[in-house]
């Protein structure tokens, strides 16, 4: 492959990827064809993007430009390394979810197949546009086209209630978002989207710094609104579980950090100068949102729940190490901002490969079981080994654990919070800390909601749902590649991060952290902090293989199965004794249970008592919000009378208005 | 050449557009005023036959055949072909008896002769744009098409509802012929196909209207809305 041709193979790949939607429409090819066809086609176009992403991280910019419909504008693209990463890190989850989803939708119908295949290409294609789009224009239309297909994708499994709400929030708040891009475009261009369109263009022309605040604020509405920032986030928590799994895998782990991608394209590249409070508002957003969302992901009973609120602790995560990075890039400080934004690309990089791992885990799960709620679940672990083994180094990632990916980018974030003192400000000198506390705080809580997770629903006896079969072939096979790359990321991150510095060099004019070697991390220098992740798994592995050949060679190898002792007591110890859910995150509801409004309704003696905390921001932020738009709607519902001559004299007054003033 | 011919005619020409003008502004007050279902649309009729004979007085001022064409096409869609259409309409629908008025006769006259002043205060100051034959015929113009807005709006029937916005549409036609010596040929025969089908989609509407409701009386469509 040339590689100046690079980009317009991507281009015309994911032209083609959209064939699958025709594909469905024939009615001769069997439905099997349909499925295995129409993913394939998805996961060839990923694979592409894996080789071009990788491809386009350490070289030049490329740009291409295709005529469009409208005269004026044309579709725009660019491939440098920020857009090659992004790539990159869809094309790794896109190939995982495609090929999760042949196995998925094996046992859907004619109807629903059709359903899936008509927006998820579309998806895809779409987020591969929005990554390369070099013009307002190709941007806007690409995000829309990401919504909207999204939105189609929620409801797939099935048009209830609830799914429908959840879609109609997510558009909502969608919509809102693209709204605020929009104007943010426009404000860039100086109002002229046609001659000063291209991203290359919005950088060269100057902002007063009103204009540039403004445009800031409407970026992060729109961005943080597809991040799930804190006010913004309602419909995360209800569009992830409603979807598909390989559609949760998708939406988590590469299309959440498509609005990073954004966040560092626009307020980045293109607003050059900022404010010095940009960097500590960032900071402050990402960490009350990382808290509030790791509390509610600790506290959640439906497993792809709990991993969607972990998604927009994750999220806040990023936006707390863009934030840093961008507090140190205005004192001039280069390589610790390349450091903090390694740390957050990295963060990245690693939740999609853990989250979508965990996504589609869920997804075997509710194949094989029927259902996600983890006070029906558990003892996973005996009946789908397999799908247990994988979902448990995602978990190990997710917490962070040191010889695998999640640890790697945590670490670098610390790393760079604890070089704070370097800084001139005194004030930032002494709150850094505490923000470096309160992500240690949270990768606590995530680490103590994922054992939730896994503890709840792997370990222990199933409570009332047994699965019912391992999941299958495909669906092992996504997650095993998934599974493979979080333990091979986590053990050569250098690798990793000397790849990230040609991104580093592109926004931060140049600057770059040192060359790694393969096997250590070294941030800044030997003397200061090093990370040897092949030690550790080393010292793991031997301290394993010890334990085990002490066991075997101490207690034998048969596995003796008895029943648990009960005290002395002659009780009968069924499944529902085990610690329910609700139970598990208890202690933690206690501590931050002053901070809650939660709802006890008690069903009888014996029974669990389901607990149910309703989001705060519902009562405080959208429903005021949603009573005022109604309010609205019944004014002017009240100019509606439904009769044809008071809508005539309507337009009648305004022509007379209209004549009088323009006369 | 064109300039000769304008000058030879406007003598005789100019006063006799003056008169169909005042003509036009009269059937359309006529029509304001009737109640009969029947006589509004011989009213519309002769707006049409008007229309027609303006738009061959302004050929014959201009010398441009192309005008000659639009006079035959406007008798023979707006003069003969509608009305019969609406007729026609009227004969199948059984719609009989008088149009009941949302405002009475009088007042509705009265705003008529506001509207009357209003359109003329506010194209007097065009007239410097027009040629010197066609001076006030833009505001006779805006207040033909003011008055059967007027008439739509004070009406329940659907049939008068669309009589008046088939006289609207006249109204805008006399102003584009008559106020400003004639339009291109193609925009005028987009105009005619749009009133043409517009009057299509109502013919079958109202036949639909009646089978739900079993009248033609706009104010059952109040139901249709959506409850609060």
């Amino acid at each position: 492959m040339n590689s100046s041709d690079c980009l317009l193979w991507v281009l015309y790949a994911s032209l083609l990827a959209l064939l699958p939607t025709v594909l469905v429409a024939i009615p001769a090819l069997p439905i099997r064809w349909k499925r295995s066809l129409g993913f394939l086609v998805t996961v060839a176009l990923c694979l592409l993007l894996i080789v071009v992403g990788i491809h386009a991280l350490a070289s030049p910019a490329l740009h291409a430009s295709i005529p469009g419909p409208l005269t004026d504008l044309a579709w725009q693209f660019t491939l440098d390394p920020l857009s090659g990463f992004f790539l990159l890190v869809l094309g790794s989850v896109g190939f995982a979810a495609s090929l999760h989803a042949i196995g998925y939708f094996h046992h859907g119908s004619q109807s629903k197949l059709k359903q899936v295949l008509l927006p998820y290409p579309v998806f895809v294609t779409a987020m591969v546009w929005v990554l390369l789009a070099a013009n307002a224009y190709t941007f806007l239309v690409a995000w829309e086209l990401m919504a909207l297909s999204s939105t189609f994708l929620i409801l797939v499994e099935g048009q209830d209630q609830r799914r429908q709400q959840a879609a109609y929030l997510y558009l909502l708040i969608a919509h809102i978002g693209a709204l605020a891009l929009f104007v943010a475009f426009a404000l860039l261009s100086h109002g002229d989207l046609i001659s000063n369109g291209s991203f290359q263009r919005m950088a060269q022309l100057s902002s007063s710094p009103l204009v540039a605040n403004v445009v800031f604020g409407l970026t992060l509405l729109g961005f943080g609104a597809k991040l799930g920032l804190l006010p913004l986030h309602a419909w995360l928590p209800e569009a992830h579980p409603a979807a598909p799994s390989p559609v949760s895998a998708l939406m988590s782990g590469a299309m959440l950090p498509i609005a990073v991608y954004g966040l560092l394209r626009i307020d980045w590249q293109i607003l050059p100068a900022g404010a010095v409070w940009w960097g500590p508002l960032w900071l402050g957003l990402g960490l009350c949102s990382a808290l509030f969302a790791v509390l509610y992901s600790a506290l959640q009973t439906d497993m792809k729940r709990l991993l969607a609120y972990s998604s927009m602790e994750n999220m806040g995560l990023i936006l707390i190490a863009l934030g840093l990075s961008r507090i140190f890039a205005e004192q001039n400080l280069w390589p610790l901002a390349a450091l903090a934004l390694i740390a957050g690309l990295f963060q990245v990089l690693n939740h999609a490969f853990f989250k979508s791992l965990l996504f589609l885990g869920s997804g075997s799960v509710l194949h094989a079981t029927g259902t996600l709620e983890m006070s029906h679940l558990g003892g996973l672990i005996r009946s789908m080994p397999q799908t247990a083994f994988l979902a448990l180094i995602g978990i190990f990632a997710l917490a962070g654990l040191p010889p695998l990916n999640g640890f790697a980018s945590e670490w670098l974030l610390l790393q760079a919070f604890l070089l704070a003192p370097s800084l001139p400000s005194g004030m930032l000198r002494a709150i850094l800390p505490l923000a470096a506390a309160g992500v240690v705080l949270v990768t606590a809580v995530a680490a103590f909601a994922i054992v939730k997770f896994y503890g709840i629903a792997f370990l222990g006896r199933a409570r009332s749902a047994v699965a019912k079969h391992e999941a299958g072939i495909w669906e092992r096979a996504s997650m095993a590649f998934l599974a493979l790359f979080c333990v091979l990321l986590g053990v050569f991150p250098g690798r990793v991060v000397d790849s990230l510095s040609h991104i580093t060099a592109l926004l931060l004019h140049g600057s770059q952290i040192a060359h790694q070697s393969a096997l250590a991390l070294t941030p800044i220098s030997a003397q200061r902090a090093s990370y040897l992740p092949g030690v550790f798994l080393l010292g793991i592995a031997l301290s394993i293989a010890v334990v085990f050949v002490l066991v075997w060679w101490r207690f034998g190898r048969s596995l003796r199965r008895a029943p648990v002792w009960s005290c002395g007591f002659a009780a009968d110890y069924s499944a529902q004794t085990q610690d329910s859910p609700t139970g598990f995150s208890q202690p933690l509801l206690r501590i931050f249970g002053v901070s809650l409004s939660t709802l006890r309704s008690r069903q009888g003696l014996g029974n669990a008592i389901p607990v149910q905390i309703p989001d705060p921001f519902w009562k405080g932020f959208y429903l005021p919000w949603a009573r005022a738009a109604l309010g609205m709607a019944a004014m002017v519902s009240r100019l509606q009378h439904g009769r044809i001559t008071s809508y005539l004299l309507y337009s009648f007054l305004t022509l007379i208005v209209l004549l009088v003033i323009f006369r | 050449m064109i300039m000769h011919s304008i000058l030879a005619h406007s003598a005789i020409i100019s006063p006799m557009l003056r008169f169909l003008a005042a003509w036009m502004l009269v059937l359309s007050f006529a029509l304001l005023a009737q109640r009969r279902l029947l006589s509004l649309i011989r009213l519309l009729a002769w707006q049409g036959v008007t229309l027609a004979v303006g738009t061959a007085l302004v050929g014959q001022l201009t010398g441009d055949p192309i005008l000659w064409v639009s006079a035959v096409l406007t008798l023979s869609i707006k003069g003969i072909l509608m009305p019969y259409v609406l007729h026609y309409l009227l004969r199948r629908l059984q719609v009989r008896g008088d149009v009941e008025m949302a405002l009475n006769v009088p007042s509705t006259q009265l705003l008529g002769i506001l509207l009357v002043v209003f359109a003329f205060s506010i194209a007097a100051p065009l007239d410097g744009y027009l040629p010197a034959a066609t001076h006030g015929m833009l505001g006779i113009a805006l207040a033909a098409f003011l008055l059967s807005f007027l008439m739509m709006i004070t009406r329940r029937k659907a049939i008068s509802q669309i009589v008046g916005f088939l006289a609207m549409d006249n109204a805008l036609f006399f102003a584009a012929t008559s106020a400003t010596l004639g339009m291109p040929l193609i925009v005028e025969l987009g105009i005619a196909l749009d009133t043409l089908i517009g009057l299509v989609v109502i013919g079958v509407f109202f036949f639909q209207i009646r089978d739900t409701f079993d009248s033609l009386d706009l104010h059952y469509l109040e139901h249709i809305r959506e409850d609060k």
